[in-house]
């Protein structure tokens, strides 16, 4: 028992740093955001008055014409990126679990091998190409690059999670009078729950976090909040538009926040306890 | 209600490996049937080519004169119990005994499938643990909820893989009789894989014994033990098990490492060039002389025992002997097939509890030559085996499993009607 105190102490000393060089960017950007503009460069770490002026700006004020409809993209394109990815990568995991098909491996490690490629040197391409095919500002021109960017590591993630499931489970169910199709929707895909909400929410903080991308591959029409900070403008132009950036990012964190919030305990909870005699 | 035909069934996979080499069974209706086995007999395999789980190379199965090679699992309407049971772990209990007639979407309303389940879990006494998640149920409870998942169709018959080894011996104890139990009641035709004899022994109406692939005898429990075909099943059923001795032929008797037994006529023509036989003797055919008396026909010797171990009701004396080097490589292959260990040659003697024989004493020992097995050295054929003691076993069997497959269809009947 005491060993047991003493280790969870120890466990938060540890973790204590760790928390604390995390949180502080986050603190800051919300200090940022609730400073009035007059003390936004006053060197305090707290903010000393508060104020939703900033907010108030880029909502309904003269930055909401920039900042509302990049939300609305990036909203469209995380859900749609996040929707193919997922159905994409759960199909191809399943296969790649289940089947012994040639090619497999080589499949796996082009996978791996695509997500090395530095983002950047392949934005410039793109754009090129984008540009001459129509795709360049639109939502498909943003979802495509989003997709091969995530496709990879989803399929490495599902198909080990459905590797951990037992062959007989499927088997058993087919037995049961399941078709393959019924066995792998009504027992592998809730078995395999954690590990697709796991590469859901990594695909969809992929396309919402994204910035390379949405700045080269987009203009008026699909830039997403990213991309759409960068241009943002001060009041005037003596003026930094320091405090409306802090707010728009502060109301960007709060989807992911309640994303991660909501699905924890689906991501973390156990994966077959039980299935099997363990 | 079916009856299952297995004809010339061949397994070989991907690599060349032939697992199933031409197995041809029939299963009566009713029937319970072991297939039995050392580890990589093929018994596995010939169960899940059944269930149609895996493709049959070769050969014909048929179910009810149906044949069924082609058809998928689901067509075949088998029920079956996996070694690992094979839970839905996102499913309570209810939802998994409930799987299978869900799946059979719009046959059954929600009250049949609710009347169903409870039905079935009332059977197997499982009511309290419906809402109960598998990961929270004990080794036997999830056992009974894989029987329940199986009981709750009209399958037409259950295959067992292996579904005790997974449990502690007294549990495994329980769910032997539950299961001779169940099958008794429902009447229907039931494969079960095993590699444990006692099971084999306790719960088959028949008993198919396989090796490397190759069918060796299907018998009832007692034919197998009694009126074997060959070493190999001499030696594979039995606990403890059957005592080999090289022995020699000379003139009129046989010349063992304990002692020497006379050649009974049949045998000696069919003993013409086989100058090494092997001798089987089962441990419980060697008596202590000194607590029983022996009979006129019997052959006594005398032998130092090595070691004793007393159970109780029983008791075990170790004999050690030398063993025939001419002999010795057909009895280490011997070994090898039934998973052995090579280990010393030894005499497996099972005493009667009241004997006073101790480790290192020199005891006086009988058997009854006629209990003796006399088997071929190259091929391992029973020489001794009576066709006509076989047959009569195989027929009492029969009709005993005819009776009392009568017997539960009338008590079935009778509470029908009672209800």
């Amino acid at each position: 028992m005491e060993q047991n105190n003493k280790q969870k102490w120890s466990l938060a000393l540890v973790s204590l740093p760790v928390i604390i060089w995390t949180l502080i960017p986050v603190i800051w950007i919300f200090s940022l955001a609730v400073k009035p503009q007059a003390n936004q460069a006053d060197n305090n770490f707290w903010p000393r008055g508060f104020s939703l002026d900033n907010f108030e700006l880029i909502l309904f004020g003269g930055a909401s014409d920039l900042f509302l409809p990049a939300l609305l993209n990036s909203i469209i394109v995380g859900l749609i990126a996040t929707t193919i990815s997922v159905i994409l990568a759960t199909f191809c995991a399943y296969a790649i679990a289940r089947l012994n098909f040639s090619g497999k491996k080589m499949i796996l490690f082009v996978a791996l091998a695509v997500s090395f490629f530095p983002v950047i040197s392949l934005v410039t391409p793109l754009f090129d190409v984008w540009r001459s095919i129509g795709l360049f500002d639109t939502i498909p021109g943003l979802v495509i690059p989003y997709l091969s960017l995530t496709l990879p590591l989803s399929i490495w993630i599902l198909s080990a999670f459905f590797q951990q499931i037992p062959w007989e489970l499927e088997q058993a169910a087919q037995v049961d009078g399941a078709t393959s199709w019924q066995a792998f929707r009504k027992v592998i895909v809730p078995l395999a729950a954690p590990g697709v909400f796991t590469t859901g929410i990594i695909t969809f903080f992929t396309a919402w976090n994204d910035f390379v991308f949405a700045i080269s591959l987009t203009s008026e029409s699909a830039r997403t909040v990213p991309a759409a900070l960068a241009f943002f403008t001060g009041a005037s132009q003596f003026e930094q538009p320091t405090g409306a950036i802090s707010a728009a990012a502060v109301i960007v964190t709060i989807p992911v926040v309640i994303l991660v919030l909501l699905f924890q305990k689906r991501i973390v909870a156990g994966l077959t306890s039980g299935a099997v005699k363990g | 209600m079916a009856n299952i035909e297995l004809r010339d069934i061949v397994k070989t996979y991907g690599d060349g490996f032939k697992a199933v080499k031409g197995v041809s069974l029939d299963i009566a209706d009713g029937e319970f049937m072991i297939l039995v086995g050392p580890s990589g007999c093929g018994k596995s395999t010939l169960l899940r080519m059944i269930v149609g789980l895996e493709d049959i190379t070769a050969g014909e199965l048929k179910i009810s004169g149906k044949r069924v090679n082609e058809l998928a699992p689901r067509d075949r309407n088998l029920a079956m119990v996996f070694q690992n049971y094979a839970l839905y772990p996102h499913l309570s209990v209810f939802e998994n005994i409930a799987f299978p007639l869900r799946l059979a979407r719009g046959q059954f309303t929600e009250d049949e499938v609710k009347q169903k389940v409870n039905a079935a879990a009332a059977v197997l006494e499982l009511q309290d643990h419906l809402d109960r998640k598998p990961a929270n149920l004990s080794g036997g409870q999830r056992q009974r909820v894989a029987m329940g998942r199986a009981i709750v169709r009209d399958a037409d018959a259950f295959l067992f893989d292996e579904p005790l080894s997974n449990l502690d011996a007294k549990l495994r104890g329980q769910m032997r009789t539950e299961i001779a139990r169940m099958q008794r009641r429902l009447g229907i035709t039931t494969v079960y894989v095993t590699h444990d004899q006692i099971e084999a022994m306790t719960l088959g109406d028949r008993v198919a014994v396989l090796k490397r692939g190759e069918l060796q005898q299907v018998a009832s429990p007692r034919e197998l033990y009694e009126q074997p075909v060959n070493l190999f099943v001499a030696g594979f059923i039995g606990s403890p098990p059957m005592n080999f001795l090289p022995a020699r032929v000379d003139g009129d008797v046989l010349k063992l490492p304990i002692c020497d037994i006379p050649i009974p006529g049949e045998l000696q023509q069919k003993l013409e060039g086989r100058d090494l036989p092997i001798v089987g003797i089962r441990p419980e055919y060697i008596k202590d002389s000194s607590v029983q008396r022996p009979n006129d026909r019997d052959v006594t010797f005398e032998a130092q025992v090595d070691v004793t171990e007393w159970l109780g009701n029983e008791q075990y004396a170790y004999v050690p002997f030398e063993s025939d080097p001419a002999v010795q490589h057909k009895l280490d292959e011997l070994d090898r097939d039934l998973d052995g260990e090579g280990l010393r040659t030894q005499l497996v003697v099972n005493l009667d509890a009241r004997s006073r024989i101790r480790e290192g004493d020199v005891a006086r020992f009988h058997l009854d030559p006629a209990m003796a097995h006399v088997f071929d050295l190259a091929t391992g054929e029973n020489l001794t085996r009576n066709e006509e003691e076989a047959a009569r076993i195989a027929r009492e069997s029969e009709e005993d499993r005819r009776r009392s497959l009568e017997r539960s269809k009338a008590r079935e009947a009778a509470e029908a009607g009672a209800s």
